[in-house]
């Protein structure tokens, strides 16, 4: 398994370590629902070094990305501002998922998932980019710090990040000596994503730790995104989904008649699902991905599901055939019964408040 | 791990109890809930069912997943824990104060026949 420079602060704090995207990672420090409390209230961090960043350097580099990204790259006209975006393959199904940072004109950064991280380098390779260099970071270690807190925190544990970090609009980055903070994240709560040097991966997250910034592993990294409302690559969509049926319509740009692989089939696509959320309405059990939904204008079927913490009760992001509106109820196979959902449209939980 | 000695288990991580009044405590071991994880939901037993030695009895659910609790005896339910409807992290916090359901033994003798605390230990070390 691959381990992150963070290793050893894991297993000094107790992590309990599991296997993820061929990465030993922390599922918990103890509790994740109290390590998921802790980033809607105050501050909590995350090591994300799995993740990979890919410089786009050169001249080209912007042209390239209008190409192999479904997000309009041509918006990013102030550097420092992100983008989120799918990669497609030509027939519109999602490659990845990623945010790719504006650094300065001839220097993009992408940050991509652990698990298609290889696969996306190559796919991004065979799509020749000219005059633009593609240069995967490995030696960048990532520390996300999310929480109402976070920023203060951060700025208190890493007094060097201040200057640079203070005055970034949410989705915007900046360098910061050696580090490139951007207010980003996975979360639906304010914070930073840090990419720093490995080998100052050890230290900054030791002084996180000292200012207050609660160490938090996967469990609660993905019970917060669900709140969220994010998708999971490879849970809430793959290869076989386009962004017009998992609810990323809006990152994908028909309009500019930019020509992006993939535009082509989503430009006739009329997709016959959706993805929205479900809350449960009694008590009965818990949501959970692959159960089967059965509505009056037919079937779906949830694809993240769990407890949520801030709501006490369960909820789930479920694809659904495409007519189906916010409010309806539906029932969900859950073990041996059939359990009342309402459907809602997702964010559940942003900023600490519930929105559903 | 803690395993009481004062307790009777079974292979699937049950423990049970002989209360003074003769029925017979239900839960699931330490070494059951932190394999599980933090606890978020239990469905109980109806009071007055009769369970057979093996039968599904309750489902305890953690973030995450569903399992099954075994009735290790045959006998009917007495009385449920509706307590941990509303706070099912007890059976992480006290494994062995959270009791699901008890039972009142169809044949009594049964339970000297299930593991004892060194026995169940083997059963997983």
């Amino acid at each position: 398994m691959l381990q992150t420079p963070l290793i050893d602060a894991h297993r000094r704090a107790g992590a309990k370590l599991v296997e993820f995207a061929g990465w030993e990672l922390p599922l918990h420090y103890g509790s994740q629902i109290e390590e998921h409390h802790a980033v809607r209230r105050a501050a909590g961090m995350f090591d994300t070094s799995h993740m990979l960043a890919i410089d786009v350097e050169g001249a080209g580099a912007r042209a390239f990305l209008a190409r192999a990204l479904a997000n309009d790259i041509g918006r990013l006209r102030q550097p420092g501002k992100a983008l989120y975006s799918c990669m497609l393959r030509e027939d519109g199904g999602i490659l990845d998922d990623l945010i790719a940072h504006f650094v300065r004109d001839d220097l993009f950064r992408l940050v991509v998932n652990a698990a298609g991280a290889d696969k996306d380098l190559a796919w991004l390779e065979s799509l020749g980019p000219a005059d633009a260099a593609l240069r995967p970071r490995r030696d960048l270690a990532m520390i996300a710090v999310q929480g109402p807190e976070a920023r203060e925190r951060t700025w208190t544990a890493l007094q060097d990040l201040r200057a640079a970090s203070e005055p970034l609009e949410p989705f915007f980055g900046a360098q910061a000596g050696a580090v490139f903070v951007s207010r980003t994240g996975y979360t639906g709560e304010d914070g930073f994503e840090l990419l720093l040097p490995a080998a100052q991966a050890a230290d900054a997250w030791e002084r996180l730790g000292r200012a207050g910034v609660r160490p938090c592993g996967l469990g609660a990294r993905d019970t917060l995104r669900l709140e969220a409302g994010m998708n999971l690559y490879g849970q809430d969509m793959d290869q076989s989904t386009t962004p017009l049926e998992c609810g990323l319509g809006w990152t994908v740009d028909l309009e500019s008649g930019r020509d992006f692989i993939g535009r082509r089939a989503l430009a006739t696509q009329l997709p016959a699902r959706a993805l929205l959320g479900l809350v449960l309405a009694g008590r009965g059990g818990v949501l959970r991905a692959h159960q089967r939904v059965h509505l009056a204008q037919g079937e779906g079927e949830i694809t993240s599901g769990g407890f949520s913490p801030t709501m006490q009760t369960s909820i789930a992001l479920a694809r659904l055939p495409a007519r189906t509106a916010p409010d309806e109820t539906v029932e969900v196979e859950v073990r041996d019964k059939r359990l009342a959902a309402r459907v809602v449209r997702p964010p559940f939980v942003r900023h600490g408040r519930i929105l559903v | 791990m803690n395993v009481p000695a004062d307790l009777k288990y079974t292979a699937s991580h049950e423990w049970l109890r002989a209360e003074a009044d003769g029925t017979v405590s239900v839960g699931i071991t330490d070494h059951a809930q932190e394999a599980l994880g933090e606890m978020v939901f239990v469905e109980l037993p109806e009071v007055g069912r009769a369970l057979l030695a093996g039968d599904g009895a309750a489902v305890v659910e953690s973030v995450k997943a569903a399992s099954d609790v075994y009735a290790p005896l045959a006998g009917e339910v007495v009385a449920a824990n509706g307590a941990l409807n509303d706070d099912p992290g007890a059976l992480n916090k006290d494994p062995y104060q959270a009791w699901l359901f008890r039972l009142k033994p169809s044949d009594p003798s049964a339970l000297a026949k299930l593991l004892d605390a060194a026995a169940y230990r083997k059963s997983f070390e």
